[in-house]
């Protein structure tokens, strides 16, 4: 079936199977492979991305349901080599180590500071509580929100 | 440059390609060209735990769309491979006689999507006659009925075995005060990198095999895989891509990777195979596992005199890297922090039907910390003591030569009330006991408890030395080969810290090679905390042989003394003391050299032996008394690693660590079905800490360098792991120890932590 689904700006007009998932789209048609898989239940988040601004797990949905949507995936955040301040806050902060789950982590919380522009600490661990993450213990990342939050 | 680079907060260089593009994991690579035309591996794996296999008819699946070849041991006649830890047990790389638990390769199915392949493996029709699954460690230990019939029985190592007798039981406590006994489980968890196991393999035109692998250590896989494809390892490069994580479950090669080059072959196509994670949950290698009996004993006074321990471990059904940890791990650190004149430890590692068990984040060092903090903390408990002063009167006194416990270990240098001090004043032990108090006197149903866990750890006893080479090229840039094999470490950013400290050259300017078994043939990878005490250190040594070798060539072309050149590292230039205008820099030496080979060093760098990390952590939770419900509030730790080269990334190790940690105390558990059926089989099911669950993290600073290596660092990956998960623990049960709660094994889920108290009351 054909779908028309702009990503990162760009407009596409794509054959795909049905039952290919927004995520395989994304990596496999398109070959953003920033966006990854980390589990088969849309459990961990690794595959957040936004879908007309707002945080998806891009396993739940089919590419066929993004037909006519505006993607953003964690290749589309800087702009003219300039990093979106979520992803500056990150590197500042050490918010990552094997960076697997990082492209959702950081899709999410631009998306939980959109939501609640000034959160407590509790907000950002509750509002992060679908994406996994092995290495930080989650310690940097929640530092790195708060941090992003503040230099808004 | 002001001053030195090392012991700074500097930000990782890997981390802009991480947040902008994403790592290069082995599933991205879309555009390597020896991957063109790839198909897909799919394994077939065993849906019961323990059966005879009678027959596998594959020629449904064979028929299925996009299927290429469905193949069976059989097939690519497989011979049986012993295990490196006890050679009398045997398993072909897919189950041809027995499938010995569920997940186990049965068959591997080829063909052109993945999706054809799974829908094709559900296909494929394996006829099996059932036998006992033995999913209980003591019920296999016990049980005629054996899971691998060459090793004669289901105990598959045994302390004894190397010479050291069985404990002996009550009498060894005849002159003991007060003796106290406890059985505990540590239970088994499953490591969960984000990325789970991944690989691609092809043959060159060359004729050569070039496997890509997630893996913490390529060169360990480089003769297996050889081994398994029947070719010489000059015949295969192993190369590794960004790594999502390990946790110690990606060091050894599985059966899955070792055979794809056999498929590819097969095939005549370059073939790729990454599983899914509810494959992951029962194919990648699980953790601890270990069941614990403890006996404790000594004086009113609160002097330990005696510790007994037998510690059994569950190996699962394969004689992995999980089997070993008792013995070599666990059984060595069984005295901790502890003074303790007299120890017997025993250890019994059993096959069972479940998950082979492997190293995982401490590997070992956490069961041995677990059982002798828990152990400490019943001794404190039957004497009605505070378990800080009882472990204060226990602890070996400050030495800074090493020191050897009667367990026969030799540790480096150790401050242990230090860091027992620092942990209590920073998380303000003495006020946490008042409004704990508080709570017990208004009889709340929110009863706050308080952990202390004082631990010892052995780091880079994997290994001892590593390679190391520096090259400087003609626009002054530096590549680093490395023998280590970073998966979140930071080791670009560490490694170009040494370098940089060693030749002037800024890091930005510095590149990292690892991984990869053509450009660094000698590596050891990374796991055990080894990586900057050996890998690190062996990058700062060689960097500095380096200068060395530049001097000399500076020297020629300056027509001077090597003894009166100089490097001026402000500038990354070499000048004779004194006449700094005339120069030469890395750029104009590796001009110079080019004819010569290049301004070049490598080197293979020993160490003097292990370290051994320790420190203190204190644990806070609030526990429901009506619901059991655990919540982990606040967490202090004061980890000495000895010399620090990077804060920021010790931190982000430390909170790492840490989170492991209280996931196994409050939260994870793989669980089977007395059938052996995984009943925690996806990430739904399995109760992964997310952060929800978790406080922020107080970190205490403390150095104690080691003389073991050039720049005093010892290992930090683990010591989180280690410290926080009886620290988490002990609070638990202290929450509720005032109604009469003495143990509560892990994790202390609401349910465990509700029957304690209706138990107890």
């Amino acid at each position: 079936m054909k779908v028309s689904i702009t990503v990162n700006g760009t407009a596409y007009e794509n054959d795909v199977e049905p039952r290919t998932l927004l995520v395989q789209y994304v990596r496999e048609t398109l070959g953003l492979t920033g966006t990854n898989i980390g589990c088969d239940t849309s459990s961990c988040g690794a595959c957040s991305l936004h879908v007309d601004g707002e945080s998806v797990k891009s396993c739940t949905m089919l590419a066929a349901q993004a037909d006519g949507c505006s993607v953003t995936t964690i290749e589309g955040l800087a702009q003219g080599g300039e990093m979106h301040p979520m992803q500056k806050a990150f590197m500042e902060n050490h918010g990552l180590q094997c960076g697997y789950c990082t492209p959702g982590m950081v899709m999410a919380s631009i998306s939980l500071l959109k939501e609640n522009p000034n959160p407590t600490e509790e907000e950002v661990r509750i509002g992060l509580e679908g994406n996994l993450c092995r290495c930080t213990g989650y310690h940097n990342i929640v530092k790195s929100v708060l941090a992003a939050a503040k230099a808004q | 440059m002001g001053g030195s680079i090392l012991g700074n907060r500097v930000l990782r260089k890997e981390d802009p390609k991480f947040l902008t593009t994403g790592g290069v994991y082995v599933d991205d690579m879309l555009d390597e060209p020896l991957l063109v035309g790839s198909v897909h591996v799919t394994y077939v794996r065993s849906s019961v735990a323990h059966a005879i296999i009678n027959s596998i008819d594959t020629s449904d699946a064979a028929q299925m769309p996009g299927v290429l070849a469905v193949l069976t041991g059989a097939d690519l006649g497989l011979q049986p491979v012993p295990s490196s830890f006890n050679p009398m047990a045997t398993r072909t790389l897919l189950a041809m006689d027995k499938v010995r638990y569920v997940g186990e390769p049965v068959a591997a199915i080829v063909s052109e999507t993945r999706e054809q392949g799974e829908d094709a493996s559900e296909m494929v029709i394996v006829d099996y006659d059932f036998l006992e699954p033995l999913i209980d460690l003591e019920q296999s230990m016990a049980s005629s009925n054996l899971i691998y019939e060459s090793c004669g029985s289901n105990v598959v190592f045994d302390t004894t075995v190397l010479g050291i007798p069985e404990n002996t039981g009550d009498a060894y406590f005849a002159d003991c005060e007060v003796v106290v006994k406890g059985r505990f489980i540590n239970q088994r968890v499953a490591p969960c990198p984000l990325e789970v196991r991944g690989s691609a393999a092809a043959w060159g035109s060359d004729g050569r095999l070039v496997q890509w692998l997630s893996t913490q250590h390529a060169q360990g896989a480089h003769a297996p895989i050889a081994a398994t494809n029947g070719v010489d390892v000059a015949q295969v490069r192993v190369m590794t891509p960004d790594v999502g994580g390990g946790f110690g479950a990606k060091i050894g090669a599985y059966p899955e990777e070792l055979l794809l080059g056999v498929i590819a072959k097969r095939i005549g196509r370059p073939v790729r195979w990454r599983e899914t994670r509810s494959e992951s949950m029962v194919a990648l290698g699980h953790g601890r596992a270990q069941l614990q009996y403890i006996t404790i004993g000594g004086t009113k006074q609160g002097k330990v005199t005696h510790y007994q321990l037998h510690a059994i471990q569950d190996s699962g059904a394969w004689v992995d890297m999980g089997t070993i940890l008792a013995p070599f791990m666990t059984r060595p650190m069984s005295s901790g922090v502890y003074d303790i004149p007299n120890i017997e430890c025993r250890t019994t590692s059993v096959v069972t039907n479940t998950t082979p068990t492997v190293a995982y984040r401490g590997a070992g060092r956490p069961e041995a910390t677990a059982a002798i903090e828990r152990a400490m903390d019943l001794f404190a408990a039957e004497l009605g003591m505070d378990p800080a002063e009882v472990r204060r009167i226990n602890l070996i006194p400050k030495f800074l030569e090493p020191h050897t416990t009667v367990v026969g270990q030799t540790y480096d240098v150790g401050d242990y009330e230090e860091s027992l001090d620092k942990v209590l004043a920073a998380a303000d032990y003495k006020g946490w006991r008042a409004k704990q108090a508080e709570r017990r006197t208004s009889n709340s149903s929110k009863q706050i408890g308080i952990g202390i866990s004082v631990y010892v750890e052995i780091t880079g006893g994997v290994g001892n030395g590593e390679s190391a080479k520096v090259e400087v090229l003609e626009d002054g840039r530096a590549i680093v080969y490395t023998g280590t094999s970073p998966h979140g470490q930071g080791h670009d950013t560490s490694w170009s810290m040494l370098t940089s400290e060693q030749t002037g050259i800024p890091i930005d300017r510095i590149e990292l090679v690892w991984g990869d078994t053509d450009r660094v043939p000698i590596g050891t990878g990374t796991m055990g905390s080894r990586s900057l005490q050996q890998g690190g250190n062996a990058v700062f040594a060689v960097a500095g042989q380096l200068v060395d070798k530049a001097k000399s060539v500076a020297a020629r072309l300056l027509e001077a003394n090597e003894a009166d050149i100089v490097l001026d590292k402000d500038r990354g230039a070499f000048h004779v003391a004194g006449t700094p205008a005339v120069s030469k820099t890395w750029a104009d030496l590796a001009v110079a050299e080019k004819q010569s080979g290049g301004l070049v060093h490598s080197d293979v760098i020993g160490v003097a032996g292990a370290t051994f990390p320790f420190g203190a952590h204190v644990a806070i939770v609030e526990v429901d008394t009506e619901t059991g419900k655990v919540r982990h509030i606040a967490h202090t730790a004061c980890d000495d690693a000895g010399k620090v080269l990077n804060p920021m990334l010790l931190e982000g190790q430390i909170h790492g660590g840490v989170a492991q940690g209280a996931a196994q105390a409050l939260l994870e558990e793989v669980c089977y079905d007395p059938d052996g059926n995984p009943i925690t089989s996806n990430l739904a099911d399995y109760a992964f800490i997310s952060a929800a669950e978790l406080p922020s993290v107080t970190v205490v600073h403390m150095e104690t360098p080691t003389p073991v290596n050039l720049i005093g660092a010892k290992g930090i990956g683990e010591s989180g792991t280690i410290g926080a998960t009886p620290a988490l623990q002990s609070a638990v049960v202290d929450a509720v120890s005032h109604l009469g709660v003495r143990h509560i094994d892990m994790p202390t889920t609401a349910e465990r932590v509700w029957s304690a108290i209706q138990q107890a009351r």
